[in-house]
């Protein structure tokens, strides 16, 4: 069994940073991630914690709860859940953008954050959980093509 | 944190110098500044990304927005970055197929990789 470290971050744009600079830090502190996949884990990181403030931004204020960002350190992977109380989404119902040669692509200016994370991680769950999401990001150190 | 935004021309280009990190946090005042530009002095757009450390989704939907709207008035966005952990995001998203990318900024005004 290996460590984890637990965080409640408020659910605020202005914590991104400091988040993925302490998931980064946790990353390279113990585990054993090449600097290549480190630099996707905190990409999908702070796509996971953007798509959670803004499930909790569709609350009002004072409903707010804060984020909860869970590192799980194993000697083969890291995995990195975070977890809102926004009520929740199906991200099999989000319509897929048309093919980037297309003009028609550029109408999209949202929705990239899920599909980038699908290719920066090694598995992506997401699962409802309470009153919201949890999001499961599990890296490994095997580099991807 | 917020953003280094420096506007500068170059041979009836603007060229936008970003430095920082992009994200959901920073991104408003790039979209500000992008579309300020674009509403007032020029369609024709160089975004120098080469002292951005970090760039997610978000900017990507900025960016995107940008060059929607030049290419909407008969410009362009075009975009100067050198630093793998950045030009990988376009990569993945393969955004790279969308906008012009270059490793210079002199590239970027002539439209031609040497």
């Amino acid at each position: 069994m290996g460590d984890h470290i637990e965080l409640d971050v408020p659910a605020r744009p202005e914590f991104l940073a400091m988040v993925r600079a302490i998931v980064t830090l946790i990353a390279e502190t113990g585990s054993k991630l090449p600097v290549p996949r480190i630099d996707d884990l905190r990409l999908a990181v702070t796509e996971a914690f953007a798509n959670a403030i803004d499930a909790e931004r569709r609350k009002p204020d004072g409903d707010r709860r804060p984020v909860v960002v869970r590192c799980e350190l194993e000697p083969d992977y890291v995995a990195v859940e975070v977890h809102d109380e926004g009520g929740g989404f199906d991200p099999a119902a989000l319509t897929p953008h048309p093919d980037v040669t297309k003009p028609a692509r550029l109408q999209f200016e949202r929705g990239l954050g899920i599909p980038l994370m699908r290719e920066l991680t090694d598995e992506l769950e997401f699962r409802h959980e309470g009153g919201g999401t949890t999001v499961r990001l599990v890296l490994t150190s095997h580099l991807r093509s | 944190m917020e953003l280094g935004l420096v506007v500068r021309e170059q041979d009836g280009w603007a060229v936008l110098s970003v430095s920082g990190e992009i994200d959901m946090a920073t991104a408003p005042g790039l979209r500000e500044r992008l579309h300020g530009l674009l509403a007032e002095e020029t369609q024709r757009l160089i975004v120098d990304l080469d002292d951005v450390g970090f760039l997610d989704s978000t900017a990507l939907g900025v960016l995107v927005g940008a060059l929607k709207r030049a290419r909407g008035e008969g410009g362009d966005v075009r975009i100067v970055c050198t630093q793998p952990r950045v030009r990988k995001v376009f990569e993945i998203t393969r955004l790279d197929s969308a906008f012009d990318l270059f490793d210079t900024v002199d590239e970027a005004v002539r439209g031609a990789q040497e």
